[in-house]
C-alpha cells in the first residue's frame, strides 16, 4: 500500500480526505497551521450570506421575532388576514458586526393559515424553496459559470411558528412540516409563548415532539459530531421546540433597559432564560450553528433536489453494464439521442407528406380517368349521331337523285309528246288500240 | 411569484452574534482537514527533492522512499507522493507531484505533454465527480501550484523554460524559481532575475501573482516580495551549527549558505508565501480560474461542437448544456413548423394547379363537345331544310304533273269527244 503511493496517476479516487497518504513527522514548524486562518480571512473578505424562512400563521409574531433576533427593525406593515392565498415575500438586508458582513434574507409567508381551505397552503412554500434550488442548479450547470460570486438564495433555516394553543400541533402544521422536512432545515418554535404557563409548556413541548416523531417529521438536529460544541448542542436538542417571545420595546428592569413585554401582572423579559427560550434560539441559530445550517442545506437538501432533478432528466451515473459514465460521455450520449430524435421527427414529417402527395396524386389520376371516360362516352354518342345523320343524308340524297331522275324522265317524255303534237295523242291512241 | 427586495444596510442596536460566524467556519475547516497538491518541474539535479524536504521540514524523499532523481528515467514520468502532516491541530494531506526526466533527454520536444496530461486528468476527475448524479465528498486532487525550477545560468531563460511556461500558465498556477541560487552572487542574481522577468513579460507568460491582502502592513510586504520575483532558492537537508545556532544550510570551505537567511536566498519568502499566507489563495485560483477554464472548454466542446467563437456560441456559454439542448429543441420545433407550413403550401398549390388543369381540360372537352353537337344540329337542320325543300318541290312537281295529267286526260277526253262528234277528218 505504501509503495503504491508512488504509482503514476491513481486510478481510484480515495473515499476520504487523507486516505492513501502516509503520515510523516515534521522536524520543525512549517506553518500550514495558518490554513484555517487563511480560509477564514478569505470568507470574511468575501462576506457571508444567510437566508431564513419564517412559516407561520398571520399574527404569530414572525416579524417581531426577526427584529428581536437581529436587533434591528426590518420590514414594514403587519399583514391582514384576508389574503387569498399564501405568498412569499422576501427582503434582503446587509448587516455588519465587527468585521463580519452578513447578507441576510428574511422570507415571510404571507397569508399562511388564513384561508378556509388550506390544502394548498404548503405548495407555494415548497415551490419557493425549489425555485431557489433550481436557480443554483442552473448556475452550476452553466458552461461559463460564476459560482464564486453567486448570490446564494437557498433557504438555510426554516423557523416554523407553532401557535401557543397548549394542546397539540394543528393538522396544517403537520402537513406542512412533512412536506418541508426533506427540503429545508426545520426549527420549530412555539410563538408568543408568554401565553402559556411553565407546566403547560412542558406538556406542550412533549406532545409536539412526540407528534413530530410519530408522523416521521425530520426536524433539524443541532450537530453533535464536533467535540467543541457537541455538549451544548445536544443539551439544546432536548429543549426543542424553543418557546420564544419577541419584543422590540424596552422596559427598565433594575437599572438596565431590557427588551420585554409589560403586563399588569408582570414583565416578560425576552432575554431571561427563565422566562423563555429566546436566548437559546439565538445561541443555536446564530452564534453556534449558522455555518452548519448553511452546510446542511448545501450538502443534504440541495444534493437531494439536484439528484432528483437530474434523474428526472434521464441522467445516470452508470450505464447498464455498471461502468461509470464520464460527464462528456453522458452529455454526448444525450446530445446524440436528442439529435437522433429531432432527425426522426423530421423524417416522419417528410414521410407523411410523401404519403399525402401519393394519395392526392392517385385521387387526381382517378378523377382524370373518369373525365376521359366520360368524354369517350360522349364521343361515341356523337359518333353514333353522326352516323345516323350520314345515313339520313344518304337516304335523302338517294331520294333526291331518284326524284331528279323521275323528273328528268317525265320532262323528257313531256317534251317528246309536245313535239309530236297530236301524234302523241295518236301514238297514244295507237297504243291504246294495240 | 415572490418578490425579493434588497433593503440595503441596517444598523444593529446591540450584539447579535453572527460575528461568531468566522469561528464556526474555522472549527469546521479544522475538522474537515486540508488538501494541497504541489507539482515540481525542472531538469534533474536542480535540487527539487531537497527543496521539498526543506519546505516541509520532513524527509518526503528519504532512504526508504528515494526521490525520483535517484532513478534513471528514459522518458518523462509524472509521479505523485501523498503524505499526511499535522501541525497545531491542523491536518494537511500533501501531494507532491514530481516530473522526473523532464528536460533531460536530447530531444525534449513535447516533454511538457505528460505534465499537461496529468493536470488535465485531475481536472477531468474532479469534473466527473462534480457532475455525478450521486455526489459524495469530492477530494480535490487538482494541482494547486507548479514550482518551475530554472537552472542558475545567470543569463536568461532557456527555450524549454519559455515553452513550458507558455503552455502551462493557463492551466495551473506557475511559480518560477531560480534553483541552486548559492551559485550566484547577489549582483548576478539581481541581473538574472531582471532578465527573467523581462523575458516572461515579453512572452506574455502569466505567472502566479500573489494578490494583495487588505492589511496595509502586509500589502507593503507583498509589494517588496513581488520585486524579488522570481524567487531564488536554496535547499538543504543538513543541519549545521552556525554561531551556536542550528540551521539548515550548505557547508562550503568559504562559509555556510543558510537556507533560512533572507540575505542568502529567498527561501523564507517562498515558504511564507506558499504555505503560510497564500496556500488557500492558490487553491482558490485553481478552483475559480484554471478549473473553470478547463470545464467550460470541455463542455463547450460537447455542446457547441467546438464551434467558432461567434455571438451564438457566446450565448450558448451562459447556459447549461441541457438548457442549450432545450433551446435547440425549441428552435428545431419552430423550424419544423415552418417547414411543415411551407410544404403544406406547396402541396396545396400543386393540388390547386392540378385541379385547375383538370377543370380546364374538362371545360375544353365540354366546349368541343358542345361545338360538335352544335355542328351536328346545324347539319341536321340543313338536312331538314333540304328535305323540306325537296318535299315541297316534289309535291309541287307532283301537283304540276297531276295537273298536266289532268290536262292530258282532259285533252284526250275532248278528242274522244270530238271524234265521237264526227269531227273526224
Amino acid at each position: 500500500m505504501l509503495a503504491g503511493n508512488r504509482k503514476c496517476i491513481t486510478a481510484r479516487a480515495p473515499e476520504k480526505v487523507g486516505e492513501g497518504a502516509r503520515a510523516v513527522p515534521l522536524a520543525g514548524h512549517v506553518g500550514f497551521d495558518s490554513m484555517p486562518d487563511q480560509l477564514v480571512n478569505k470568507s470574511v473578505n468575501h462576506g457571508f450570506c444567510f437566508n431564513i424562512l419564517c412559516v407561520g400563521e398571520t399574527g404569530l409574531g414572525k416579524s417581531t421575532l426577526m427584529d428581536t433576533l437581529f436587533n434591528t427593525k426590518f420590514e414594514g406593515e403587519p399583514t391582514q388576514h384576508n389574503q387569498p392565498g399564501v405568498q412569499l415575500k422576501s427582503n434582503t438586508y446587509e448587516l455588519q458586526e465587527s468585521n463580519v458582513r452578513l447578507k441576510l434574507t428574511v422570507v415571510n409567508t404571507v397569508g399562511f393559515g388564513d384561508q378556509i381551505n388550506k390544502e394548498d397552503s404548503y405548495k407555494s412554500i415548497v415551490e419557493f424553496i425549489d425555485t431557489q434550488f433550481e436557480a443554483y442548479l442552473q448556475e452550476e450547470l452553466k458552461i461559463k459559470r460564476t459560482l464564486h460570486s453567486y448570490h446564494d438564495t437557498r433557504i438555510h433555516a426554516c423557523l416554523y411558528f407553532i401557535a401557543p394553543t397548549g394542546h397539540s400541533l394543528k393538522s396544517l402544521d403537520l402537513v406542512t412540516m412533512k412536506k418541508l422536512d426533506s427540503k429545508v432545515n426545520i426549527i420549530p418554535i412555539i410563538a408568543k409563548s408568554d401565553a402559556i404557563s411553565k407546566s403547560e409548556l412542558t406538556k406542550f413541548k412533549i406532545k409536539i415532539t412526540s407528534e413530530l416523531v410519530s408522523n416521521g417529521v425530520q426536524i433539524y438536529q443541532f450537530p453533535t459530531d464536533d467535540e467543541t460544541v457537541a455538549e451544548i448542542n445536544s443539551t439544546m436538542n432536548g429543549h426543542l421546540p424553543f418557546a420564544v417571545v419577541g419584543s422590540t420595546e424596552e422596559v427598565k428592569i433594575g437599572n438596565k433597559m431590557v427588551k420585554a413585554r409589560q403586563y399588569p401582572w408582570g414583565t416578560v423579559q425576552v432575554e431571561n432564560e427563565n422566562h423563555c427560550d429566546f436566548v437559546k434560539l439565538r445561541e443555536m441559530l446564530i452564534r453556534v450553528n449558522m455555518e452548519d445550517l448553511r452546510e446542511q442545506t448545501h450538502t443534504r437538501h440541495y444534493e437531494l433536489y439536484r439528484r432528483c432533478k437530474l434523474e428526472e432528466m434521464g441522467f445516470k451515473d452508470t450505464d447498464p453494464d455498471c461502468k461509470p459514465f464520464s460527464l462528456q460521455e453522458t452529455y454526448e450520449a444525450k446530445r446524440n439521442e436528442f439529435m437522433g430524435d429531432l432527425q426522426k421527427k423530421e423524417e416522419e414529417m417528410r414521410q407523411m407528406f410523401v404519403q399525402r402527395v401519393k394519395e392526392k396524386e392517385a385521387e387526381l389520376k382517378e378523377a382524370e380517368k373518369e373525365l376521359h371516360e366520360k368524354f369517350d362516352r360522349l364521343k361515341k354518342l356523337h359518333q353514333d349521331e353522326k352516323k345516323k345523320l350520314e345515313d339520313k343524308k344518304k337516304s335523302l340524297d338517294d331520294e333526291l337523285n331518284g326524284f331528279k331522275q323521275k323528273k328528268t324522265a317525265a320532262e323528257l317524255l313531256q317534251s317528246q309528246a309536245q313535239q309530236a303534237g297530236g301524234s302523241t295523242t295518236l301514238k297514244r291512241d295507237k297504243e291504246r288500240k294495240k | 411569484m415572490p418578490c425579493t427586495q434588497s433593503q440595503g444596510q441596517r444598523n444593529l442596536e446591540g450584539y447579535v452574534g453572527f460575528a461568531n460566524l468566522p469561528n464556526q467556519v474555522y472549527r469546521k475547516s479544522v475538522k474537515r482537514g486540508f488538501e494541497f497538491t504541489l507539482m515540481v518541474v525542472g531538469e534533474s539535479g536542480l535540487g527539487k527533492s531537497t527543496l521539498i524536504n526543506s519546505l516541509f521540514l520532513t524527509d518526503l524523499y528519504s532512504k526508504d522512499y528515494p526521490g525520483p532523481s535517484l532513478r534513471i528515467k528514459k522518458t518523462v514520468q509524472v509521479e505523485q507522493s501523498k503524505v499526511l502532516v499535522k501541525e497545531g491541530g491542523v491536518q494537511l494531506t500533501l501531494t507532491i507531484v514530481d516530473t522526473p526526466g523532464f528536460g533531460d533527454a536530447v530531444d525534449n520536444s513535447n516533454c511538457w505533454q505528460p505534465v499537461i496530461n496529468y493536470i488535465d486528468s485531475k481536472c477531468e476527475d474532479f469534473l466527473n465527480a462534480e457532475s455525478r448524479v450521486n455526489r459524495r465528498l469530492m477530494p480535490d486532487n487538482r494541482v494547486h501550484c507548479c514550482l518551475y525550477f530554472i537552472a542558475p545560468s545567470g543569463h536568461g531563460l532557456k527555450p524549454l523554460d519559455i515553452e513550458f511556461m507558455k503552455r502551462l500558465h493557463d492551466k495551473v498556477n506557475v511559480i518560477p524559481l531560480i534553483a541552486k541560487a548559492d551559485t550566484l552572487t547577489p549582483e548576478e542574481c539581481q541581473l538574472f532575475k531582471k532578465q527573467i522577468m523581462k523575458e516572461i513579460q515579453e512572452h506574455k507568460i502569466q505567472i502566479y501573482e500573489f494578490p494583495d491582502i487588505e492589511d496595509d502592513e502586509d500589502s507593503k510586504l507583498i509589494r517588496k516580495i513581488k520585486e524579488r520575483m522570481p524567487l531564488a532558492v536554496v535547499g538543504s537537508n543538513v543541519v549545521i551549527e552556525v554561531n551556536g545556532k542550528k540551521v539548515r544550510g550548505r557547508q562550503y570551505p568559504w562559509g555556510v549558505a543558510e537556507v533560512e537567511n533572507g540575505e542568502h536566498c529567498d527561501f523564507t519568502v517562498l515558504r511564507n508565501m506558499l504555505i503560510r499566507t497564500h496556500m488557500q489563495d492558490l487553491k482558490d485560483v485553481t478552483n475559480n480560474v484554471h478549473y473553470e477554464n478547463y470545464r467550460s472548454r470541455k463542455l463547450a466542446a460537447v455542446t457547441c461542437n467546438g464551434g467558432v467563437d461567434t455571438s451564438k456560441t457566446k450565448n450558448q456559454m451562459t447556459r447549461s448544456p441541457l438548457a442549450q439542448m432545450e433551446e435547440e429543441r425549441r428552435e428545431h420545433v419552430m423550424k419544423m413548423k415552418k417547414m411543415e407550413t411551407e410544404m403544406e403550401q406547396v402541396f396545396e398549390m400543386k393540388v390547386k394547379e392540378k385541379k385547375q388543369k383538370l377543370k380546364d381540360s374538362e371545360a375544353e372537352l365540354e366546349r368541343r363537345h358542345e361545338q360538335m353537337k352544335k355542328n351536328l344540329e346545324a347539319q341536321y337542320k340543313e338536312l331538314e331544310e333540304k328535305k323540306r325543300h325537296h318535299e315541297e318541290e316534289k309535291s309541287n312537281w307532283e301537283a304540276q304533273q297531276r295537273i298536266l295529267e289532268q290536262q292530258k286526260l282532259d285533252a284526250s277526253k275532248t278528242m274522244e269527244k270530238n271524234k265521237k262528234k264526227g269531227k273526224i277528218f
